[in-house]
């Protein structure tokens, strides 16, 4: 299957790539990995005129920490992510997720970044970014733009990124205290998109919950936040009665369709469930005392 | 647009429009066959090759975008014009049946055994989670695998094959 033809640029700087989108505007695609992005154009479900291939950008490949965030660059592949011995330490549920995505192959090309900005209600990153309050840096010819993930995703592969923007990068609030983390995800089979999916993120004040991020994957329009839930949890501590209800309060906020992953009320229960599970697991890691 | 890749260890270039994708490349324009097309969405791992040593589906690159980067194809597995530990793994073991899968799954197996040369079976199987053999041989294919991990342990000169050209 060939793409419709397309015109196609690797800017050498960020400068050079910001200016051909200045100038392309929803012309212009950009692409990193191109694993979400390819399939789109060899379907024809997207015709750009231009291609932008940042993925020839310098500084961008990199896992930083600094001033109380983790910094995750535009060009940072799943597979980075798998083998980060840093993320390991400081955000264990990014490599958690990371196993999850797509196949090996895919995750040796596609980056954390181009998948958000892909913003498939089916992707895993979108979830586990509102779990954890994750900002996306988004550059133009403007200046910068730092843009809260909530309320990212508008739609079904819509976000509020300009089409004069790059983005540059996500960065990721470090927790002061002991925290924890869960990605829990049914697929079919390696490679398929998820029949649901939470990501689940906790941080503790003593023994109570000071703050809980709940993300919910393939069960809505968007990668969706389970805000109630998180409420329901922020301030208290953590009982059995407590989880099962947060658990319910965030099934409740999946707006599922069935296919053919499962009917939707099947979906809404795996949700429930997995959040349960995840709450456990999530708080059961914070326990163990790790940052 | 120019574009020019190291393939196999040989500098190969060619003229081609943005849209074509490497695996068309491969085999349209450099006449190397071996890398097979399957599903071309993405799913089956048919069109492995190695890029700078990593598995990637050729059919989801373009190959503008391999300018510059060094390509194995499953025409450059073999190691002074004998089999590689790999394919010889798949010949000891019937690592195959129908073969459609099969330069996908060796070269899958030649990164693996770069990065991991004593692998369980479980780390195997997690590497060929992208590649499907629709004939479900793989208890053979992990079999083999094991085979060249052997095989590369017990002579490891031969194990210093040209995966990127690295």
């Amino acid at each position: 299957m060939f793409p419709a033809a397309f015109e196609y640029q690797a800017p050498a700087t960020l400068a050079d790539a910001l200016s051909l989108l200045k100038k392309h505007g929803d012309d212009a695609k950009v692409m990193a990995g191109g694993q979400s992005l390819i399939p789109l154009l060899k379907l024809r479900f997207a015709r750009p005129e231009l291609v932008v291939d940042i993925g020839r950008l310098p500084a961008m490949s990199s896992i930083k920490r600094d001033n109380g965030h983790v910094a995750i660059g535009a060009l940072v592949r799943h597979v980075d992510v798998e083998r980060s011995k840093d993320l390991e330490a400081w955000l264990p549920m990014m490599v958690e997720a990371s196993h999850w995505i797509a196949d090996p192959l895919v995750r040796n090309r596609g980056t954390v970044v181009g998948s958000i900005c892909h913003a498939d209600p089916s992707g895993d990153w979108g979830s586990v970014m509102l779990a954890l309050g994750a900002e996306l840096i988004a550059h133009s010819q403007s200046g910068e733009r730092v843009i809260p993930i909530d309320g990212f995703f508008q739609g079904p592969f819509t976000t509020t990124l300009r089409a004069d923007e790059v983005a540059t990068g996500i960065r990721i609030p470090v927790s002061k205290g002991r925290s924890g983390g869960a990605y829990l995800k049914l697929e079919r089979k390696v490679g398929d998109f998820a029949s649901a999916a939470v990501a689940i993120h906790v941080e503790m004040d003593g023994n109570k919950i000071a703050k809980a991020g709940i993300g919910l994957t393939a069960v809505g329009p968007t990668n969706l936040k389970a805000t109630a839930a998180e409420k329901a949890l922020a301030g208290h501590e953590p009982t059995d009665q407590l989880i099962a209800e947060a658990a319910r309060l965030a099934a409740q906020a999946a707006e599922p369709k069935g296919d053919i992953r499962g009917s939707a009320e099947y979906k809404k229960d795996v949700v429930r469930v997995f959040v349960q599970r995840g709450l456990h697991t999530a708080l059961g890691r914070a326990k163990e005392g790790k940052a | 647009m120019k574009v020019s890749m190291k393939v196999n260890g040989a500098e190969r270039g060619g003229d081609v429009e943005p849209r074509v994708l490497l695996v068309d490349f491969l085999r349209s324009n450099l006449r190397l066959t071996g890398t097979h097309i399957g599903c071309d969405t993405t799913s089956c791992g048919a069109c492995t090759v190695l890029i700078d040593g990593e598995p990637v589906k050729s059919c989801t690159v373009l190959a503008v975008q391999a300018e510059g980067r060094s390509i194995t194809t499953v025409e450059g597995l073999l190691e002074g014009g004998a089999l590689s530990p790999i394919q010889d793994g798949f010949h000891q073991e019937h690592g195959l049946q129908c073969g459609f899968c099969t330069p996908g799954m060796m070269l899958v197996a030649t990164a693996l055994l770069e990065r991991n040369p004593d692998p369980t079976d479980d780390q195997i199987r997690w590497a060929i989670s992208g590649n499907i053999c629709r004939c479900t041989g793989y208890m053979n294919i992990v079999k083999a695998i094991q085979h060249a991990a052997k095989a590369r342990a017990e002579k490891p000169a031969a194990a210093a094959i040209a995966a990127g050209g690295e």
